[in-house]
């Protein structure tokens, strides 16, 4: 296979508050290929987020602190990358879309402003800085997320947009800077599941078309079913398995994952599987050995002292869990 | 008079309008549906519909604009200030979101005995903390939860706080609204199975609201759908999921992101879904859903359709239905 774009090898990220130390991220792996389509889901609270403002050095640091880890893209460490590098990474290579489309503009500029400027910052070192050519660009981004009148969007303030079309509008200012890898931190969640179907049809869309490489970021399997080429699954921390996505939900073999899989509510009926007891731990004092053990209905001995890496298991899949220890 | 049903609520023409700056937001706008005594009646829509105005109205936090509400065959339209004691105990509600339907000043005790309390359903101190003893290990939480607060526990287990202190009078009809969907999966089918499993032994009749039209399938015996404070559609949960008829039926359905093969294929095939949805104060004239529909007539812009029964139990408002069924 073609080398990584983007590898988190072992990271840890920590946050230093009040009454102690959230030791939120424990050792994340994580691969993304060229061109491929990554989805990431796990329940609220696992790190999903934490783990993208990573990648991106958004992070607030303090709180935060990374003890440990690396993240390359393109083999070289964001983590390590000075400020005129990381800009760069921010304006030409990376982008993110944020989980709250409302948090992510500024209420007191229209869109038109805040796009332009977008595309100026974007292609400052190029050559289209000229004020009808931006104009003109603008416009060209916001049909291509299929915004009807995009004269008139350009005049709006945030507000004067329904939800739907304020995510579109994030969605085109990623796409103004964004040639390598976007990253889409649950989008759509917060809308209607008519709105949040076209929107993820339009990433989708957008994705292939520029070959692009994605991340695609929810806690509900579903979204990344139809979406995605290779999928992570995230608990309290940490990446507990890997597969193809067709794999991985015909052959799910992380205890977790089998429970969120049969937790989740089937259009075909029959009622629903019976969850899983307990819930996520609090970072402060989080479990030895695998985090999932207490919540584990096969847990051993061992589980409880030592960290489970990833075991291979087959081409694509990997899980972190001993059950696979002495596998092949 | 006497009527003969096995209705335990009815809900008939149904309007709550609230008069905002914006103008009027016609939040519920003529509804009419009926829940039967020991069932689970879904109430389906996107964000905005009006799902919790009908049911704040039923529970009596307004007074309908217009239209009745029946419980038993009584008029209950009513505020709850007005209601009779007795009412209030036979009809409880479980909110949306835990987080803020729990004072978080009180004690789990000092939240749980107050319905008790106040429906004088113990009669000394001791037969108090019996109760909520009792209350507690039939939500499954440890009896020494008693003690907390709800901002030290976790979401899942606020929600089964709410379920118990719905549960704690002894209710015959229950108002869940979105009761699970600030939650995750995981915790989310340990409170849906143990809902069921409440309906059963206490026979308890359900108004279930939600958005999530996967879990609804595994809920409810019959299902309407709302679209901007309008009923689109009534049927039987597995005709509704076999045969939608509504052009916004079959949109949603098609939307919806599913984890199988088997239910991929449940699913109305080319409905891309499409347009916005309307502002509440600025309606559509007509159909208010014709701007999205992908079988728009000409019919739907000026005429509002009425509810036509196609087939026995499944009701539609749409025109592709009246024309032929007049
Ligand atoms: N700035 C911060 N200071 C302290 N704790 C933080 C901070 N940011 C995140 N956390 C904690 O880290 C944990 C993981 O948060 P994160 O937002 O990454 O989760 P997530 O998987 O994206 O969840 P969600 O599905 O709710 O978006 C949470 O417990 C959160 O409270
Ligand atoms: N007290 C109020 N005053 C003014 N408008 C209101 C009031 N309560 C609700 N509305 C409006 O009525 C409409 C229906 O709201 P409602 O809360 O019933 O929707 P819902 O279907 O429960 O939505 P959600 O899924 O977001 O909970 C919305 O447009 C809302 O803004
Ligand atoms: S009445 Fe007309 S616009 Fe409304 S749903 Fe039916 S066909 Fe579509
Ligand atoms: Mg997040
Ligand atoms: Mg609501």
């Amino acid at each position: 296979m073609a080398k990584p774009l983007l590898e988190i090898k072992d990271m840890y990220v920590w946050f230093k508050v009040f009454g102690g130390i959230l030791k939120v991220l424990d050792g994340v792996n994580f691969i993304v290929y060229p061109g491929e389509k990554v989805g990431l889901v796990g329940e609220m609270g696992c790190g999903k987020t934490t783990t993208m403002k990573a990648i991106m050095r958004i992070l607030p640091m303090p709180p935060a602190v990374i003890p440990r880890g690396e993240i390359l893209f393109k083999g070289q460490d964001i983590l390590k990358m000075k400020q005129v590098k990381l800009q760069h990474l921010r304006k030409k290579e990376i982008s993110m879309i944020f989980q709250d489309p409302t948090a992510a503009l500024n209420p007191v500029f229209t869109i038109g402003t805040q796009l332009q400027d977008t595309i100026r910052f974007a292609e400052k070192s190029g050559k289209n800085t000229e004020k009808e050519g931006i104009r003109t660009r603008a416009i060209q981004v916001l049909k291509e997320v299929s915004l009807p009148d995009p004269e008139r969007v350009l005049q709006n303030y945030p507000l004067q947009l329904s939800g739907g079309m304020r995510q579109r509008v994030c969605i085109s200012m990623a796409l103004v800077s964004t040639n390598e890898l976007l990253i889409a931190d649950e989008p759509g969640t917060s809308l209607d599941v008519t709105i949040k179907d076209q929107i993820l049809r339009l990433l989708k869309e957008l994705a292939e078309k520029r070959n692009t490489s994605i991340i695609l970021i929810s806690h509900a399997l579903g979204a990344v079913r139809g979406m995605t080429d290779r999928l992570y699954v995230m608990y309290a921390g940490s990446m507990v398995e890997v597969a193809k996505t067709k794999e991985l939900f015909a052959h799910p073999l992380h205890p977790y994952s089998q429970g969120l899989l049969a937790a989740t509510p089937r259009l075909t009926g029959g009622g629903i599987g019976e969850g899983i007891d307990g819930r996520i731990p609090e970072y402060i004092n989080p479990p030895t050995g695998c985090r999932f053990h207490p919540r584990c209905k096969q847990a051993m001995p061992i589980c409880k002292d030592k960290k489970p890496p990833f075991f291979k298991v087959g081409k694509d899949h990997e899980v972190a869990c001993f059950l696979f220890q002495n596998h092949r | 008079m006497i009527i003969l049903t096995n209705n335990i609520l009815t809900i008939e023409q149904l309007k709550k309008h609230f008069v905002t700056r914006q103008g009027i937001v016609k939040a519920v706008d003529g509804i009419s549906f009926s829940v039967k005594e020991g069932e689970t009646f879904g109430l389906v829509g996107e964000s905005g519909s009006g799902k919790s105005t009908v049911a704040y109205t039923v529970i009596g936090m307004y007074k309908p604009t217009k239209g009745k509400v029946l419980y038993r065959g009584k008029n209950i339209s009513q505020e709850s200030k007005k209601r009779s004691q007795a009412l209030k105990k036979e009809i409880r509600i479980v909110f949306q979101d835990p987080g803020t339907s729990l004072n978080p000043a009180r004690s789990i005790r000092q939240i749980l005995e107050l319905p008790l309390k106040i429906h004088n359903l113990s009669r000394n101190h001791k037969d108090i903390v019996n109760k909520i003893e009792e209350l507690l290990k039939m939500v499954q939480l440890p009896v020494d939860y008693i003690y907390k607060y709800p901002l030290m526990i976790g979401g899942g287990e606020k929600q089964m706080v709410a379920i118990a202190r719905a549960l704690a009078t002894n209710p015959s009809f229950v108002l869940l609204d979105e009761p699970t969907s600030a939650l995750d999966v995981s915790v989310q089918a340990k409170i849906i199975n143990m809902l069921i499993q409440f309906q059963k032994k206490f026979n308890l009749s359900y108004l279930f609201i939600t958005h999530d039209l996967s879990l609804m399938r595994n809920v409810a015996s019959r299902v309407a759908i709302m679209y901007l404070g309008k009923i689109c559609e009534i049927a039987p949960a597995s005709e509704f999921f076999k045969n939608p008829l509504h052009p916004y039926t079959q949109m949603l359905l098609s939307s919806i992101s599913v984890i199988s093969d088997e239910e991929e294929a449940l699913k109305p095939k080319k409905i891309i879904s499409k347009g916005e949805i309307p502002s509440p104060v600025n309606v559509p004239p007509g159909c208010s859903f014709h701007l999205r529909c992908p079988n728009k007539m000409d019919i739907c812009s000026r005429e509002d359709p009425v509810m036509v029964e196609v087939s026995k139990g499944h009701t539609v408002r749409c025109h592709l239905y009246t024309n032929t069924h007049v």
